[in-house]
């Protein structure tokens, strides 16, 4: 794979069998923060496009179209990786700015409940609407 | 010797602006006040689910002035970083690093941000919003 042989000269064979760097957590954080970045480009322009196809929209036509599959599905899937994806971003701007070191665990810990507890909350209104509860 | 005076890294006060650094900066600022914007996403989600009269006042937020303003700035961090993300998608597959294609791709970035939000806005505008 050319990913793994890319950084393999830098490394030494310890390191290289650690697979972890100086970060840590290896190249995870890097690579999950792309992973989602590319499903956002996706899911970003779906989302803008349903938005706008519901600016006549009365409440009952709104949830309506929510409760599609494709859309509850794609709205579930959109919410995840916003979460995801901002709470990444914000872990780097948090340890880049933030000088203090129990403000700065206090702060990461913060934005990863909150982040978890904004999917949950958006997944479980999806729901339902999706189900007509 | 721990005491002495060392020269510190220059700071951005000392840089001449350039493009590529606008770009860099308004990606980290637009990040940001995207996470913020999430917020927007789940109240009106947590509204739909919620019934007629929370989408009623979710729908009059949107359309008082300070919501269009709002919508208007989310709408072109959305855009910007969008732009600018695929942008970084595309360095990190190791295309456009010349000094020439890096400021060329900066300005596309900034420039397509503009126009794809002055499409989106046109287009709100030209066809009304319910009430």
């Amino acid at each position: 794979m050319k990913y793994a042989r890319m950084g393999s000269e830098m490394r030494t064979p310890l390191a290289r069998a650690r697979g972890l760097g100086s970060a840590k957590d290896g190249a995870s954080h890097w690579w999950v923060q792309r992973l989602t970045a590319a499903a956002l480009v996706v899911l970003g322009l779906w989302f803008v496009c349903l938005v706008l196809s519901l600016l006549h929209a009365d409440y009952a036509s709104a949830r309506a179209a929510l409760a599609r599959p494709w859309n509850a599905v794609l709205m579930i899937a959109f919410t995840a990786a916003m979460f995801w994806h901002a709470q990444l971003g914000l872990q780097v701007v948090i340890e880049d700015y933030v000088h203090t070191r129990w403000r700065e665990i206090a702060l990461l810990v913060l934005v990863k409940f909150l982040a978890v507890l904004g999917a949950l909350a958006c997944a479980l209104a999806v729901l339902r609407v999706a189900l007509g509860s | 010797m721990a005491h002495m005076e060392r020269p510190i890294s220059p700071h951005l006060q000392v840089y001449r602006w350039q493009i590529q650094m606008v770009t860099s900066i308004l990606h980290r600022a637009t990040g940001v006040a995207l996470s913020f914007g999430t917020l927007l996403v789940a109240a009106a989600l947590l509204a739909l689910a919620a019934g007629e009269a929370d989408f009623a006042t979710l729908r009059a937020f949107c359309a008082n002035p300070f919501g269009q303003l709002l919508l208007l700035g989310w709408s072109w961090a959305l855009f910007y970083h969008l732009c600018n993300g695929i942008r970084h998608l595309l360095q990190d597959i190791g295309m456009g690093f010349r000094i020439e294609q890096f400021v060329r791709s900066s300005w596309l970035s900034v420039i397509g941000s503009v126009v794809l939000t002055v499409l989106v806005w046109g287009y709100v505008l030209m066809n009304g919003v319910a009430g």
